[in-house]
């Protein structure tokens, strides 16, 4: 069902009628389109904008740490479509236990290294990523740097 | 390790041809002390005599946390964390920041700041090209290129220098509005350095615009289809370089962008060449938009009318008490921004810079992630030089223009 600020934006019908159950909710704020999304359908998702919807480049994958509210991630996608002329967010919440989501280097290649920092600072898991290692932080590094609850200072012991 | 390539010479890829004997493939570590990769950059690269069959870019050497620092500073303080990401482009990044949170407060900034940024900016842009220019000409072998790029650079950093009291970290950009008011004479300062600028873009051109050397090492280097750099995150020059025409300043206008009359230059042979072309270009057309805010600045105020945000008139302070109230409360606690989030993009010199702000309705930001364009870029390194020769690597990564403090923030 799509929230009554959205039946304008043409990119949320869209999304709608590609599929009913993709959409939970979204706002239109500050001419800014956020669409949130079913974890599960991501992928799909993101492909049907990239091919049908012409949203050919993936600005950035970022993530949100809503600590101690669950579901406790966000998970960012910023769309640019330069024919439309026009950006979309995407936004999948994960529960803080084990957070898990589809990887969309399938649909983008470039997602790779943005999906690796997000693993990397995060923790988040990216499914059938190609290569999920660390990538700002030396690979034996424990915890992981923007989780609300990692300190901001202080020395390891 | 440049003087090692034949120039030009493009290798056809080896991706699926296994060498006939293992002995021959080797792992050499470029970087991460290299001259050539401009920041501390380690390139894992698997070689067959000189050929690339693997480039793997190894990142994070400079990785600060500005991100998570970003969550403790107020929203003013953060503005020089900004600085130090992209360090060529202090004022690009200082603009991005200050127009997502004004975007998230609803400021209303006045037009003389307005244009003020935008001339800083673009002087920000030549200072980021000259140093691009100058150390991928060093690079390849032209020396004298880059103390004639650091001539002008100086001159720009002096300007940097009288507005801001600082050449390099400037922060001069503030939510709402400017750090300090304009100085006094510097449209003379300004003046005087568009007005003899583009003939010094001649002189980078008459070194090396028709050098059979430059052109050896460059044309015909570099190439990636379209479609993979859009794949790979792009933006910026390279994409321009490959005819495509996409220019936050034109599609997504900012800070009063609309007002300027400029050229988005673009290429077709989507080389190496072609990209020192477009940056050539760019640079004569910022020196236009320069050119064009030193005629056309407005007068009138430098900051918003928004005491609850922007610091009060010293003078003021000391003749009202509700300034100093003001004064008082933003030094201290520093202002609320409204909740919500904003992804806010402008034209780095290097490509889409990207400010995602989440607010939570406290004075500290509760997120800050920056769509840097190195990142991309540089992620498009692998495919780009796969297949070539290593001295083209060299030509290669210079083309791409990335700062290592922007990539690994």
């Amino acid at each position: 069902m799509l929230p009554e600020p959205l039946r304008e934006r043409a990119v949320a019908l869209a999304v709608e009628a590609f599929d009913a159950d993709a959409i939970t909710a979204g706002k239109y704020d500050r001419n800014e389109l956020t669409l949130e999304i079913a974890p599960g359908k991501i992928v799909s998702v993101c492909g049907f904008l990239k091919y049908d919807q012409k949203f050919v480049r993936l600005s950035t994958v970022t993530a949100v740490d809503r600590y101690p509210v669950e579901p406790r991630f966000e998970v960012v996608y910023h769309l640019r479509s330069l024919e439309r002329n026009e950006r979309v967010r995407l936004k999948c919440r994960l529960r803080g236990a084990d957070p898990v989501i589809e990887s969309v280097t399938s649909v983008w290649a470039g997602a790779n290294w943005y999906e690796r920092e997000v693993f990397d600072l995060f923790g988040i898991r990216f499914l059938n990523h190609p290569d999920l290692r660390r990538i700002m932080m030396p690979d034996d590094w424990e915890g992981h740097p923007l989780r609300k609850d990692y300190p901001i200072t202080g020395q390891r012991v | 390790m440049s003087e090692l390539g034949i120039p030009g010479q493009v290798v056809e890829a080896v991706e699926n041809e296994e060498p006939a004997t293992g002995v021959r493939r080797m792992v050499l570590n470029m970087g991460p002390q290299h001259p050539s990769t401009h920041g501390v950059l380690r390139l894992k690269l698997e070689l067959d005599g000189e050929t690339i069959l693997k480039c793997q870019p190894d990142i994070g050497y400079l990785h600060t946390g500005i991100e998570k620092e970003f969550e403790v500073k107020n929203y003013q303080q953060a503005v020089t964390l900004t600085d130090r990401c992209d360090y060529l482009a202090p004022l690009s990044n200082n603009l991005g920041y200050c127009l997502a949170v004004e975007k998230l407060l609803g400021l209303e900034i006045p037009p003389q700041a307005q244009w003020t940024r935008v001339m800083l900016t673009e002087l920000t842009r030549l200072n980021s090209h000259l140093v691009w220019l100058g150390t991928h000409a060093i690079d390849i072998g032209a020396m004298s290129v880059f103390l004639y790029c650091f001539r002008e650079r100086e001159d720009i950093l002096r300007i940097f220098e009288m507005f801001s009291g600082q050449r390099m970290m400037t922060s001069y950009f503030r939510i709402g509005g400017l750090a300090l008011e304009p100085p006094r004479g510097w449209q003379q300062r300004v003046k005087r350095f568009v007005d003899v600028f583009p003939s010094r873009v001649d002189e980078y051109e008459d070194l090396l615009t028709n050098n059979r050397i430059w052109i050896g090492r460059t044309r015909g280097v570099g190439k990636l289809p379209l479609e993979d750099m859009l794949d790979l995150g792009v933006t910026g020059p390279m994409l321009r370089a490959a005819g495509l025409k996409v220019d936050a300043r034109k599609n997504e206008p900012y800070s009063s962008y609309d007002k300027f009359d400029f050229e988005v230059p673009t290429r077709t042979e989507n080389d190496v060449y072609a990209r020192y072309q477009v940056r050539i270009e760019e640079m004569r057309q910022s020196a236009r938009i320069v050119k064009q805010a030193l005629e056309g600045m407005p007068s009138g105020p430098w900051k918003a009318d928004a005491p609850h945000v922007v610091l009060p008139d010293r003078e003021k302070m000391k003749t009202q008490m509700e300034a100093l109230i003001y004064h008082f409360k933003i030094v201290t606690e520093g202002f609320r921004v409204p909740e919500g989030e904003v992804f806010q993009v402008i034209e780095s010199p290097r490509g889409e810079l990207g400010f995602y702000v989440v607010s939570d309705g406290t004075a500290h930001p509760y997120r800050v992630h920056m769509r840097v364009p190195s990142f991309g870029n540089l992620q498009a390194v692998p495919a780009m030089v796969q297949g070539t020769l290593i001295a083209d690597v060299i030509a290669g990564i210079g083309s791409t223009d990335f700062v290592l403090g922007d990539v690994d923030r």
